[in-house]
């Protein structure tokens, strides 16, 4: 990244001057913050990107804490979590910024991920960057999920039995497989232990590669921007974009102001709906874990209702979960199955505003039927809202070509508005 | 790179050219034999997640003494971190049983997991003990015995049987799931066996009878 812009400028001297000669520091600040250009057009929408990595810092932080009051085991991990709320000085606070945290780094995420939808910013030269970006997706569900079994409640139990139980539904190997992810004939102390050990250093360590990953991919392409105009077409005399402004002070100004909001309305969660009525935590998860009682309604926590509502319209085991599997195989397609030669809505014709539309729809649907016990009316709505969403991804190939889409400019528009 | 170095190594006119296929070979052969020692390095960690002897060891079977269950009654025990139910069936409940195939998936328990002497019609060593592991064949959870007929949240045919409240599967009173839920296949039937009239042991097969 931009190692070469260390010889422009006067050469520094002093502390400095040495530690540049060991560490590309001006070089790498030069690279990538205040010479690194970002078209000037970011709106509302273009926060999520530094928010998302705010929260994985506030994980991490409130995790590394939380870690050193747990205590990992059958037998000791509800109570050591009751211990943290009622014992710990500001335990509580810990623990309720770290579940917060685990449903605002998904809001966050789906926010990010719709935002590229918008702005067609997985298309090319930035396929690989989405692809970054979706397996960053699939880590964090696999974090989120293993740390929601963590306090051992009566949710985690039933949550990890059913996830698990998922892996059984695949052909020949799979109750095999079922067994050697719970190292028991059943969820147990080994399976709390595994994924303690997972949850703690082992994803994390994963997702912090793929975001540095993301993040390298980003810089090497530049960032898109909602006219979906491709800034380094117009370049000035010294070869900076027209339409850029250099990120460090410009953007760096404006994430701290969205940073601002976005704390507020975090905290406003923290300290007076933790819980989000039982959305964020569920109720079952105040009641220890226990293999013999099922609650009467199992439901994920929210980020994953919408695949779990697919799970449950396929009437058939393996393909209900092949269904839940391939919708999420279908985000990953993304870039491929759009054929449109605009990346941004403003551009687009009625056929992909329409499309997008019904697929937010049928998305929030799933999510909130995915929460709801199963019932003839939900199971029937599930079913229409599954063949909405696999509808928007199996016909997109088509209807992006036939879409009429309007001309795109050279330029970014907000000049001329 | 290499073609260079190669080059001021070897490349004076006197020597002869580099065996380009014998470095190729080696290449190869010292790279495939890396990755076969990094496959067989990956077992002991792989492995370690398979139950460990003290899971195995505390998989041992489990008996109970069916002689205090009532005729309707239900109990659930604990066998490999698995619910079994045993359900001790009345005569109208063993009866009800044949009119339900019309709407099962698998009436004669041919796609579902059972020891051979539970694969008859009612699924049990002894007709009036029900013996399932409880744990839903979908994902795992535990159906709800609902044995009245006719109740209010499963329709006013419901012959009576078991409710998985995670995801709706319907199962009878021999376990056997009706069409229209997630469930494929039939609750599960450990192996089992009565050491005397009312001593059941479940988790062994019978020493006598040997067939699992």
């Amino acid at each position: 990244m931009g190692g070469h812009s260390s010889e422009s400028g006067p050469a520094r001297t002093g502390f400095m001057g040495w530690l540049n000669k060991r560490l590309p520091v001006d070089a790498f600040v030069k690279g990538s913050m205040t010479e690194y250009y970002a078209p000037k057009n970011f709106n509302v929408w273009y926060f999520f990107g530094s928010l998302a990595l705010l929260v994985l810092v506030m994980q991490l932080i409130t995790g590394v804490f939380l870690t050193m009051h747990y205590k990992v085991g059958e037998a000791t991990a509800f109570d050591s979590v009751e211990y943290i709320m009622r014992e710990v000085p500001y335990g509580w606070l810990l623990r309720y910024l770290h579940s917060t945290g685990a449903s605002a780094f998904f809001i966050v995420v789906y926010l990010h991920m719709f935002r590229a939808m918008l702005y067609g910013s997985y298309k090319a030269p930035r396929e690989l960057l989405w692809l970054f970006g979706m397996v960053i997706y699939l880590a964090l569900m696999a974090e989120a999920f293993m740390g929601y079994v963590l306090p051992w409640g009566n949710m985690s139990f039933w949550g990890a039995q059913v996830i698990v139980n998922l892996f059984g539904t695949i052909p020949v190997i799979g109750p095999g497989l079922v067994e050697w992810i719970r190292g028991d004939y059943g969820i147990a102390d080994a399976t709390l232990n595994r994924f303690f050990s997972l949850h703690v250093v082992a994803v994390p360590l994963v997702l912090l590669l793929l975001v540095a990953l993301h993040l390298v991919a980003l810089h090497e392409t530049g960032s898109n921007n909602p006219d979906g105009v491709e800034i380094k077409d117009n370049k000035d005399a010294k070869g900076n974009p027209v339409d850029g402004i250099a990120f460090h002070p410009y953007y760096t100004i404006k994430d701290v102001f969205g940073v601002g909001v976005f704390l507020t309305l975090f905290c406003i969660v923290v300290f007076f709906m933790p819980t989000f009525g039982g959305i964020f935590l569920e109720k079952p998860n105040f009641e220890v874990a226990n293999a013999m009682s099922t609650p009467d309604h199992i439901a994920p926590v929210w980020y994953f209702t919408p695949f779990y509502a697919i799970l449950r319209a396929v009437p058939d085991q393996q393909l209900g979960a092949l269904a839940m599997a391939l919708s999420l195989v279908c985000l990953v397609l993304l870039p491929w199955l759009d054929r449109s030669p605009v990346r941004s809505i403003r551009y687009r014709g009625w056929m992909w505003k329409t499309a997008l539309t019904l697929f937010v729809i049928s998305f929030v649907m799933l999510g909130y039927l995915g929460l709801m016990p199963p019932s003839p009316l939900y199971t029937t709505l599930a079913r229409i809202c599954s063949v909405v969403y696999f509808a928007f991804f199996v016909l997109m190939p088509i209807y992006t070509r036939l879409d009429p889409v309007k001309p795109v400019p050279t330029r970014l528009t907000s000049d001329h508005e | 790179m290499s073609d260079t170095s190669g080059a001021a190594l070897h490349g004076s006119p006197e020597t002869p050219a580099v065996d380009n296929s014998r470095r190729v070979f080696l290449t190869q052969a010292t790279t495939g034999l890396a990755a076969l020692g990094a496959a067989f390095a990956a077992v002991p960690f792989i492995a370690s997640w398979s139950p460990s002897e003290r899971a195995r060891a505390l998989g041992a079977p489990v008996d109970v003494d069916v002689s205090k269950l009532e005729p309707g009654q239900m109990v659930t025990l604990t066998w490999r971190k698995q619910a079994i139910y045993v359900v001790h069936r009345t005569p109208d409940m063993i009866a009800s049983l044949a009119g339900n195939d019309g709407q099962l998936k698998d009436p004669g328990s041919k796609a579902s997991e059972q020891p051979a002497y539970a694969t008859n019609v009612n699924r049990a060593v002894r007709d009036q003990f029900l013996v399932v592991i409880g744990n839903c064949t979908h994902l795992g959870c535990l159906p709800k015995a609902r044995f009245e007929k006719a109740q209010p949240e499963l329709g006013a045919d419901w012959p009576g049987g078991f409710f998985c409240p995670c995801h709706g599967s319907r199962f009878d009173l021999a376990g056997r799931v009706f069409q229209g839920s997630p469930a494929s296949v039939n609750l599960r039937i450990p192996p089992y066996y009565f050491s005397n009239d009312s001593t059941l042991i479940i988790g062994k097969d019978d020493a006598v009878q040997g067939v699992a």
